[in-house]
């Protein structure tokens, strides 16, 4: 009986920390909100962020104070010419993650008056086609960061580097 | 179909029309010969073979983000890494400079023997002050340079890099451009690239390889 109750606590525990982890939106989860902190005389910015639909979704688009404008973008390397679109939108296909990062998807924030700082936090509105929007927080990283808690990368292999080893 | 109908009737004409398909046929397979020939020459590059020395690279005239002019010339007495990008890029841009001055410190001693270079192929919103902040973000020895439209385009050619603006939906532009990394040894001609697949780690090994 003991077993069982600390069971079913460990249960609960563990769902309210599934819950608190990742904001819901709608029936879409938004984990992960990063931005890259700007260099100096840079007037655009890159946001990233992990949504999961159980149900499947789109995302159509974002906004946020910080810039004048925000778009949904995509990154490509065409025969080693790395080149940026606007992208109507990314679906989001039921039940699996889809991780916007360096060198795929990003939202671009252009304009942005104050260049994004590490360690500052960000309001971001989200708007996909079935859940409607959503606003989450955005925590800024370093220049040229892989994602958060992440040094530095591959070109093309975000998040698959090895930790940078210091002599 | 004019030529068809005439050949039908005219059996010279229709040998003359083979004949030159076949000759033209022949001019395209030896143009693709040779263009086959020079792009795995081109992939060759990464290998650090050589076989590129003295075809890229070469001089060209620009100011560095004092505004004071640079030339070919500041590329010798040390290596040198050279990528051309714009400071409007949110992604590879970064990317790439914080990977090298990521490699640059693994370097210890011998960081000081590199210097990077980042070249502009957006001259009309890059001004040197606005190269300056930027590439200081990156610490390290990251000289920006920027130039006219026309000292920027030489720059590129002599370093076959290629660079389009991309008009985009809200009345501005991005750059579409090569994102390649270019390795000058310190007499200033070309050695090896970096590539999409390289780390901060695989650029550092490269690197300590190279400098000896």
């Amino acid at each position: 009986m003991q077993r069982n109750l600390l069971s079913l606590a460990t249960a609960l525990v563990f769902a309210l920390f599934t819950s608190a982890a990742g904001a819901q939106s709608g029936s879409v989860e938004i984990k992960d909100a990063w931005a890259r902190a700007m260099p100096g005389g840079a007037q655009t910015g890159a946001a990233y962020v992990t949504l999961r639909s159980p149900t499947g979704d789109r995302l159509t688009g974002a906004s946020t104070p910080v810039a004048k404008m925000a778009e949904l973008h995509s990154m490509t390397m065409d025969n080693g010419v790395m080149k940026m679109r606007q992208v109507e939108g990314i679906d989001l296909p039921a039940g699996q993650p889809v991780s916007l990062k360096p060198n795929g998807y990003h939202i671009m924030l252009m304009g942005v008056g104050q260049p994004l700082k590490e360690g500052q936090t960000f309001p971001l509105t989200l708007t996909f086609a079935k859940a409607g929007s959503e606003n989450v927080s955005v925590t800024v990283e370093k220049v040229g960061s892989m994602g958060p808690g992440a040094q530095g990368s591959g070109m093309n292999m975000p998040g698959m580097s090895t930790p940078m080893q210091h002599h | 179909m004019a030529v068809s109908s005439k050949a039908r009737r005219e059996p010279e004409g229709q040998r003359l029309v083979k004949f030159a398909a076949l000759g033209f046929l022949g001019i395209l397979a030896l143009i693709s010969c040779v263009l086959v020939g020079i792009a795995s020459r081109h992939q060759a590059a990464g290998d650090a073979t050589g076989s590129l020395t003295g075809q890229i690279g070469g001089k060209f005239a620009l100011v560095d983000d004092n505004g004071k002019p640079f030339t070919d010339a500041e590329l010798k007495g040390k290596w040198h890494l050279v990528f051309f990008g714009y400071t409007h890029c949110p992604d590879i841009c970064p990317t790439a400079l914080n990977d090298l001055s990521l490699a640059l410190n693994q370097l210890g001693a011998k960081e000081k023997e590199v210097g990077v270079v980042f070249i502009s192929v957006d001259p009309e919103r890059d001004t040197p002050a606005v190269l300056k902040s930027y590439v200081e973000s990156f610490g390290g020895p990251v000289t920006g340079l920027t130039g006219t439209p026309q000292e920027v385009a030489a720059a590129a050619k002599d370093y076959h890099v290629f660079y389009a603006k991309h008009p985009t939906a809200g009345g501005g532009y991005d750059m579409d451009h090569s994102a390649v990394i270019y390795i000058m040894d310190p007499q200033g001609r070309f050695t090896a690239t970096f590539g999409p697949d390289d780390t901060p780690d695989t650029m550092a090994a490269r690197l300590r390889k190279l400098l000896g």
